[in-house]
Order: structure tokens, then sequence, then C-alpha cells
């Protein structure tokens, strides 16, 4: 496919950023100020300061004598970096390829790209009309090279899009710091008297390796393209990614349901082909109001069935405000997992724990209520009551010991509950046990089961357990803690028998 | 005559037990789920297993004997194999005492939901899913709709559901196949030996589609139940 790249050139970076938080200085002329060598020298000028004569590089004093109303801000370090990231995650609802081009542009590789808003004049009038009402003093130019781009969007005044094949001839007509040289190279083509780059693409290579070293070469290839030049992307691509714009801002929950039935289709017919299943997936929705809003659904096992993907995400539409409108969806799958393919069977056996059905009816609930409601137990080697069981971490997890024999109760409460109990002798059954002001006298008991605290767990007593059977036919499991010697021994209940 | 008259009416009965979703007894299949002869009381002398049972018991305290009774024919449901879900409150049932009733812990996913709302959503949902088995669900509610929505669900996946409706204050008509009422018995004494033996329950049919309501005392004796001596009802029924 033809690449095509796009630089945003940003003329007054700093102070429109300032500007966006500071509605005062809309309108005067400011600039931002460092110290270099005992002198308070101007790093950014806005543009009416600009206008007025105030320019980068000269000593604040000096342009207080040309603007006395000039107002000086300290120029914090790494604020461009910070800006530049910022408009660049905006502008991944155009291409999913952004680099922040330092100090005061953006990369954006725009290949395939394009189309979606109707060709590159609106997509490139889009974008710059946004930037320029957000308060941004933006320039932008398409090209085959990030390097022919760059140089067009702040050299050019032709028009901003290069056609296919044309950056050889609308670099001739430009200055040679539009190819991104350094600034001892650039004195020495002014002296040499080059005042366009046309002359120096006519040198043979040879002599212009002698004279200026590699970089400058380097520069010449990439800007016409017979170099390649890697784009460092904001974000690292998706492996498995589905976009789409919408021509109309979607509000509507139908509308939702629709944008996400097209990308799972999309997305799933990939996954399909190379035997993957979606584990788990984002969907981000761009809104027009700036704001970005998504919801993600996980599976228990990985799936590529689309029906019961929108059926997972139908349970996450009620999440998404639309606000004004959504024009722009972008599904990811940032966890995939190999499939086995199975082959279906004519008539149906009993799956047990390995059946999609029920993989997938696990997915809606912890769609809909919380993936922690859910749980399976599987046998711990502990025999205190609380520890007794551990949570599988998966569907297919198999016990690597035997269930106990012990016959334990069939509700057992989270924290034993104190009981007042009477017994006839220390080590006897309780005689009647009063719980919730309710009393209780027992006629059948069996125990005690004596559990000892593991030592090496917890310090404490241990308990002996006793199950009761009152009058009325209830089945209790009681315990002491601890020896009755002390005269303090507390008496709990802590679970029902059927 | 006489004897054709009364052949056409059962002739009848059959068919509207098969409109019904009643399908006659296979021979052999009878007493598939080992309540003996608590399944005389439902149509064919069958447990409906594509159906709704609800289990009403009197207080919390009581409910332990309805998961036990539940547990006890999901025993029976789950000897061939298959899964089970189990949608309770606030993990209160408690995993290792399923073993008592002969299920695998393991093989029951345990749902924790604090809204009837939430349950009875969930619980629709397992019943559409014919790859389980059964399904149980703890609510405090149950109306008249939302029975007849589990109950479509089953007609479709013939899978078997259990309401366990503990402490219920009212209780309106539902479309569940039956309505047990499940209380705990003091256990019988074992001659001389000291302790419990095994877990008694008073079991009533309090409604029965197309059966009869009745009342039996069941125990629950190595893996399977056993009716008590009819007895036992007997000298309850003279106490009072």
């Amino acid at each position: 496919m033809q690449k095509r790249f796009m630089s945003i050139w940003f003329r007054h970076l700093l102070t429109d950023g300032l500007a966006l938080r500071r509605a005062d200085l809309k309108e005067a002329p400011f600039v931002l100020a460092a110290p270099v060598k005992n002198r308070v020298v101007i790093t950014a000028a806005s543009a009416l300061a600009e206008q007025q004569g105030a320019f980068t590089g000269m000593a604040v004093a000096d342009a207080r004598a040309a603007v006395p109303e000039l107002l000086s801000f300290d120029d914090t370090p790494g604020k461009a970096a910070k800006l530049l990231r910022l408009l660049g995650l905006w502008c991944i609802r155009y291409t999913p390829v952004v680099a922040v081009d330092l100090p005061d542009g953006l990369l954006l590789d725009i290949s395939g790209c394009a189309h979606l808003w109707g060709g590159e004049r609106s997509y490139l009038k889009e974008i710059v009309l946004k930037l320029r009402a957000a308060g941004f003093d933006a320039r932008a130019a398409i090209a085959d090279t990030p390097g022919a781009a760059f140089a067009v969007s702040r050299f050019a005044r032709v028009s901003p899009i290069v056609p296919v094949g044309g950056q050889a001839g609308v670099l001739a007509g430009l200055p040679p710091a539009a190819l991104r040289l350094d600034a001892e190279i650039l004195e020495r083509l002014q002296k040499l008297g080059f005042r366009t780059i046309g002359p120096i693409l006519s040198m043979p290579a040879s002599t212009l390796r002698r004279r200026f070293g590699k970089e400058l070469l380097l520069r010449i290839d990439q800007a016409l393209g017979r170099v390649d030049e890697a784009l460092v992307s904001l974000i690292p691509p998706a492996p498995y990614v589905e976009r789409l714009p919408c021509l109309e801002p979607i509000r509507t929950a139908v509308g939702i349901e629709i944008a996400i039935e097209k990308l799972l289709s999309a997305l799933c017919l990939r996954l399909q082909a190379e035997g993957k299943g979606l584990r788990k997936a984002v969907l981000k929705c761009h809104r027009i109001d700036g704001h970005k809003v998504q919801v993600s659904i996980t599976t228990t096992k990985g799936s590529h069935s689309v029906s019961h993907l929108v059926r997972l995400f139908q349970l996450q539409i009620s999440k998404i405000e639309p606000a004004l409108g959504i024009e722009l969806f972008i599904l990811e799958a940032p966890r995939v997992e190999d499939m086995e393919t199975v082959q279906e069977q004519i008539w149906a056996v009993d799956k047990g724990l390995a059946d999609t059905a029920l993989a997938e009816l696990l997915d809606r609930v912890a769609g809909k209520v919380g993936a922690e409601a859910i749980r399976r137990y599987l046998p711990a080697e502990h025999y205190w009551p609380e520890r007794s069981v551990k949570i599988a971490t998966s569907l297919i997890e198999e016990p690597t010991t035997a269930w106990p024999e012990q016959m334990r109760p069939i509700r057992l409460l989270s924290v034993p509950e104190p009981i007042e109990v009477m017994a006839l002798l220390p080590d006897n059954p309780p005689k009647t046990f009063a719980y919730k002001d309710k009393r209780h006298i027992i006629i059948k008991a069996d125990g005690p089961e004596r559990i000892g605290r593991e030592w090496w767990q917890d310090s404490g007593e241990h308990r002996d357990y006793y199950a009761v059977e009152d009058s009325g036919g209830q089945r209790y499991w009681v315990f002491r803690s601890g020896h009755y010697d002390g005269g303090d021994a507390r008496w709990y209940l802590h679970g029902y028998f059927a | 005559m006489q004897i054709n008259k009364t052949d056409i009416i059962d002739k009848l009965r059959q068919d509207i037990l098969g409109w019904e979703g009643y399908k006659p007894p296979v021979t052999g299949a009878r007493s598939l789920i080992g309540l003996g002869p608590l399944e005389t009381a439902f149509p064919n002398g069958v447990f409906p297993l594509a159906a709704v049972h609800e289990l009403v018991c009197g207080s919390s305290e009581q409910a332990a004997a309805g998961g036990g009774l539940v547990t006890g024919i999901l025993s029976v449901l789950l000897q061939r194999g298959g899964i089970c879900v189990w949608i309770g409150r606030a993990r209160r049932l408690f995993a290792p005492a399923l073993t008592v009733f002969g299920v695998a812990p393991h093989k029951v996913i345990f749902i924790s939901l604090s809204k009837d709302k939430d349950a009875l959503w969930v619980m629709e949902e397992a019943l559409k899913c014919s790859g389980l088995k059964a399904v149980v669900c703890e609510v405090h509610e149950l109306n008249f709709k939302q029975s007849q929505r589990l109950q479509l669900a089953v007609e479709q996946s013939r899978v078997t559901g259990f309401v366990l409706r503990n402490a219920a204050d009212k209780l309106g008509s539902t479309a569940c196949a039956a309505r047990w009422r499940v209380k705990s018995l003091p256990s019988a004494n074992l001659g001389d030996l000291p302790g419990l033996g095994f877990f008694r329950w008073q079991v009533e049919l309090l409604k029965v589609r197309n059966g009869q309501p009745c009342k039996w005392i069941l125990e629950w004796q190595d893996g399977h139940f056993v009716p008590a001596a009819q007895i036992l009802l007997n000298e309850e029924r003279q106490a009072g």
C-alpha cells in the first residue's frame, strides 16, 4: 500500500497551551523565558508578541523595550513533550500510529486512513480545523514521506498535500532548513550559497558526503523516500484491532449495538482464520466532545463466536454514555489465546466443565454481576474449617487431593457467633445454649472433634467442635475455644447441619 | 361399556399429561430419583426433571434442611456426570459438606449474589444452558411472572431448577411444578448409642401439578433417601 504521512506543526505550541489554561492571556502579548548565561532569554513567544516584535531568542529586557506591556512567564522544561503527547493521544482517533516530533510537531502515519474521511483534503481540513478551534495555531501537510511532510508543513507556501511521488519537485523550492539538519550543516550550506534544496539534489552524492557528512544524505534520502523512516508510535498498536468511524455521531443504544456487531464480525473473522480465541476485548468510543469512554469484556475461555461476544457487550451498552454522540469506535483485543478446534458432534454428549455453552453462560454472568461472584471450590489440605477450601483458578482445574470425609455443616457462618452455654462437665457437650435470645435444649450431641490451630499460620486457641441437635430437630455445629480449665472458655456457633 | 369408559378417561388423562410435557415413563426407568414413595405423588409416578421445583423453609435456620434435601436429589442427578450451578447469598454454603450427600463439590459452580433480581436473572440464563444438569437458587421472593419465565426456560433446555425460598413471607401462586416444604426433625435414637442419628426431615409436597399433595418423613442414610416408618407419621397425627 502507498505509504502516506502527515506532519502537524504547532507554531506557538507552548504559548497556545498556556493561553488555553489562562483565559486572561488571550488578548495580551506574552512570552515564556528561561535564564541562559545570566540573561533571561525568550524561549517561546505568543502570536501577538511576535507581531509586536518580541521573538524567540531575544533577551526579555530587550523585548520589553520594544513591547512595554509584554508579560513574561517561566518556561518549565518538558512542557512541550507533555503537550504534544496529549495532542498525539487526541489524534489517535484519526490514525493508530501517531509519533511525537519534538520540539513542536506531530507525525502521523495516515496510510489507508484518509478515505474514511472522504479523501486527504477533507481529512487534513478536519484535523487542522479541529485543532485551530481548540486554540492551537496548527499547520499540516501530507506527503509520501515524513521528511517531505515535515518540510511542506513548515516551509511551503503551496498546497499542503504533496501528490504521490511529487516530493522531489516540491522540495526543490524549499530552503535547506526544511531537511531537518543540524545548525552546523545549515550554516555551511548558507555560506556556500545554497538558498534552496534544488541545487543540492542535483549534486553527486560522493561530493555531498565529503563536504557535509552522512547526515545530509540520510535526510535527503528520507525526504525523497529512498530510505524508510520508522515512526515511534505513542501507543504501541494492538495486534488485533478494528476501527469504525461514523459519518454521523452515534447516540442511541441501537446504533452502538450495530457498531459493535460490525466490529466484532470483522475481528472474529480474522481470529477464526488464525485459530485464535478472544479472552479480553476493549471497546473505546471517541465522542465528539473530545472525551473517550471505554468498556471491556473478558471471557473464561477463548472465543471467536460473534453472537456470544455481542451478547457480552450488550450487557455493557448501558455503561456507555454517548453524550453528544460517538464519532469513532475502536475495538481492541489485548488478550487472545490459541483455540483448539473441536470437531462437532452429531449427538450431544455431556461435556461437563469443558462445555462451551457453560463458559459462555459464566461470561454473561460475569459481565452482568462481576466475575468475583462466581466461584468454584477445591479441597485444600487444612483441617481448620475456614481454610479447608481454596478457590479454583480456572474452570477446568481438578482437585489434587480428596475431599474430607468428616461430616461438615452445609451452612457455615463466615464469622463464628458467640453463644451462652450450659454444660454439665468440662468435657461434656453443652446441655443448653442461647443464641440471639433464643434458648435451645440439646437432646443429642456428637463430639468433641478437636481442631488445632496451625501454629505456623497463626496463634490462638484450638477448637473443640460438637455436632448437637436441639429439641426441635435442628442440628448445629458449635465449638468451645480453648481449654476449660481457665474458666473463661468461650463457646461459638459455627454452622447448621441439614 | 364400563371398562371402556375408564379406559377412555385414562387415555385422555395421558394425552393431557403428554401435552403438558409429562412423558409416560419408559419401563424400568421408574424410581429414577431415589425418592422412593414420594415419587408416586407426581404425575405418571416420575419426578419431573424438566421443571422448576420450589422449596419453602420456615426460617433461615431451617434453610439448611432445604439445602440438604436438594443436595441429596442433586447427587442422583449428577451421578452420570454433569455440572450444577448454585446461586446463593453471601457465600453461606460450605462446599465440603456436599460430600456428605454424595456430590463432588468441585462439580458445582457457586455464584454469590445479594439481590433477588440478579439471582433470578442468573438463574434464568443458567436454566437456558442445556449443558447443565441442575440449577439451585436461593431467593426471598418469587412472583408468578418470574416463575413463569423460569418454567419457560426449562421447557426448552430440560434442566432441573430448584428455587429455595428461605423465610418467605407470603406464598403466592407460582408456575412451578411442585412446592415442597422441608423441616428438620429430631433424628431417631440409635438404640443405646449416644450421638446424632441420620439426618431426618419432614418433607411435604404442598402443591404438585397434576399430582397428589402428600407428606413424608425421609432420612438420608449412606448415600440415598430412606422413607422413615409410616408409624412415626401416625404417632405424630395422634399427638396433635
